[in-house]
């Protein structure tokens, strides 16, 4: 009952950021990218002197903070939804083709893994995005084509439990293709691994993205990224601290919910496991 | 024994071959590497002149080998930014990344090995729900938000620790806690699943049988045996550490390894951003073999396998 209460909250929190999200331009209530540099950092509606007009305030060049920050979600969504896609194609492809066949491929695709898993993430995703230009979807395809290492060791193992199954025998007997066997037989039954990989890898594709961004080399101005707005506001924080600790705190609930969705799409979906 | 070993090394140099390759390669993702030195808006003379410094007109095997070559004879190359030898700027800051990656380690261990075992011990019951909420906030919490959070509190508001630099130990404890915070949860569950499974051991009962107090049972006995796999997953963690250094040595401009990567990025210093990439790859490499053989004299199953 527990672990359903996880899941509930944590896809109710997740479902609450992906609306406000999509309906961005409708409830935002100013646009997040209008200067108003008479009104430059006014404090949110709790301080003494803030006003319903901007509930969080503004910033340091005057744009609506709220608006800044529904708009902000889009694109910790859009770079976790799509690193996701891209690694979980380039991961589960490996790992499946590792489990099922074995032998040769499997070394192969081991050897791909443990060289990919020596390289730090963050210095290789740095350095590629200075040398190739900083920009919302090379972000996405840098992060893509660097975090498959879980999701291919993920597969592997789950592929080769389901490989052994006897439904698998069956198929292979009345003489279907491999790759039919694989896209109706293996990986129906992998999915529940392959869902709660993807939302954790998610989850860490949207703090590589605003670490990047947080050192200037993610996503570029004028952007609302989360956590190129922490990297803009830092030189105000001994003064506003707010303007870091609003996007900080929206990306830690927003890790914090999808997190908790797959540790409750774990339980629900692999019973008998544990984490 | 040997066998494995031998095999494992094998490995390990063939994996350290692909990642120089790769670490190479980077500079050629800008498309032309002379170009990206010599900046936006230089002159085709320049352009020239950097490609033939550096040796871009040969061909690009040529150079990796000569690159490779200088590598072993010790010869890591010039900065382009700081215009010295890169190997003995590297290695003096490799000292302040080690000592802030094991600090940081000491301090996930500090807070994780306890939290792990109350939580195995009063598992289910709200004690152990507060455990996975300090590893859960952990895992959610953004490391450089934190950072910040950390200097507004000790440095701004109590004045109790330094904002930036890395002359004395004091220097080392933000930035040692950041770290160590964001390694924790992985051990906390490490610990708290091996305890839970050790605690329900036979040997457990019969130690409980006999009479021993629960202090003795617990870190005697159990804790023993629920230690040994987080003594692989500290080495791979330590890996991690010295790579998720670059953000955290930025923010408190702690004059290590991920400090220098970083500007080394920046200024488009490409020999040291290389040995640096290469390097961190080679620690990490060694940090899993020597736990790998260690894992392997402890249990002999593994070898086999």
């Amino acid at each position: 009952m527990l672990n359903n209460k996880a899941l509930v909250f944590g896809c109710g929190l997740l479902i609450f950021i992906v609306a406000c999200a999509l309906l961005a331009p409708w409830i935002s209530p100013h646009d997040p990218y209008f200067q108003d540099l008479t009104n430059r950092t006014v404090p949110p509606f709790w301080y003494e002197k803030g006003s319903w007009l901007h509930p969080l305030g503004t910033d340091q060049l005057g744009r609506d903070y709220l608006s800044r920050l529904i708009y902000g979600a889009r694109i910790s969504l859009l770079i976790g939804i799509s690193v996701a896609i891209i690694s979980g194609l380039i991961g589960t492809t490996m790992g499946m083709l590792a489990g099922y066949f074995g032998g040769r491929i499997d070394m192969a695709v081991s050897f791909l893994v443990t060289t990919r898993l020596s390289m730090p993430v963050i210095l290789v995703a740095l350095a590629t995005v200075a040398l190739v230009g900083s920009s919302l979807w090379i972000v996405i395809m840098v992060l893509g084509l660097l975090k498959w290492d879980r999701f291919a060791v993920v597969m592997r193992s789950a592929t080769q439990q389901v490989r052994s199954m006897e439904y698998v025998s069956a198929a292979q007997s009345a003489g279907a293709s491999t790759l039919r066997i694989m896209l109706t037989e293996v990986l129906p039954n992998v999915m529940p691994h392959l869902i709660v990989i993807a939302t954790l890898e998610a989850a860490s594709a949207i703090l590589l993205e605003a670490a990047l961004s947080f050192l200037g080399l993610g996503v570029q101005p004028p952007l609302p990224s989360w956590g190129l707005m922490i990297s803009e506001a830092k030189s105000y924080m001994f003064f506003s601290f707010w303007l870091i600790a609003i996007p900080g705190t929206a990306l830690a609930v927003l890790i914090f919910s999808i997190n908790l969705a797959g540790d409750g799409l774990h339980q629900a979906l692999t019973p008998g496991e544990r984490a | 024994m040997l066998g494995y070993i031998s095999k494992r090394l094998g490995l390990a140099v063939l994996v350290a071959m692909t990642v120089s390759i790769i670490a190479y390669m980077l500079l050629y993702l800008s498309g032309d590497p002379a170009l990206a030195i010599a900046g936006e808006g230089a002159r085709q003379a320049d352009i020239d002149m950097v490609r033939k410094t550096y040796g871009f007109d040969q061909p690009i095997i040529v150079q990796f080998g000569n690159w490779v070559l200088k590598l072993i004879s010790g010869d890591l190359g010039t900065s382009i930014y700081f215009k010295t030898d890169v190997g003995p700027l590297i290695f003096s800051k490799l000292v302040t990344t080690m000592l802030l990656a094991l600090y940081a380690l000491a301090f996930a261990l500090v807070i994780s090995v306890p939290l792990g075992v109350i939580a195995a011990i009063y598992k289910n019951s709200w004690i152990d729900r507060l455990c996975l909420a300090v590893a859960v906030v952990g895992q959610a919490m953004p490391n450089f938000f934190f950072a910040l959070i950390l200097i507004m509190l000790f440095s701004i508001s109590w004045r109790m620790l330094p904002v930036s630099g890395s002359d004395t130990w004091q220097h080392f404890v933000m930035p040692a806690i950041t770290l160590g915070y964001y390694a924790a949860p992985a051990f906390m569950r490490l610990i708290r699943a091996g305890m839970i499974e050790v605690l329900e051991a036979d040997y457990i009962r019969t130690a409980r049988a006999k009479g021993l107090p629960t202090r003795t049972v617990v870190f005697k006995h159990a804790l023993r045996n629920a230690i040994v796999p987080v003594v692989a997953l500290a080495a791979v963690q330590l890996g991690f550490l010295l790579g998720g250094s670059i953000v955290i040595e930025t923010i408190f401009a702690l004059d290590g390894l991920g400090y220098l990567a970083y500007q080394s990025i920046t200024h488009k210093d490409f020999p040291v951003t290389q040995v640096i990439v290469l390097l961190l790859s080679v620690i990490y490499i060694l940090l899993t073999l020597a736990s790998d053989i260690a894992n392997a004299w402890l249990d002999p199953r593994i070898r086999v396998a």
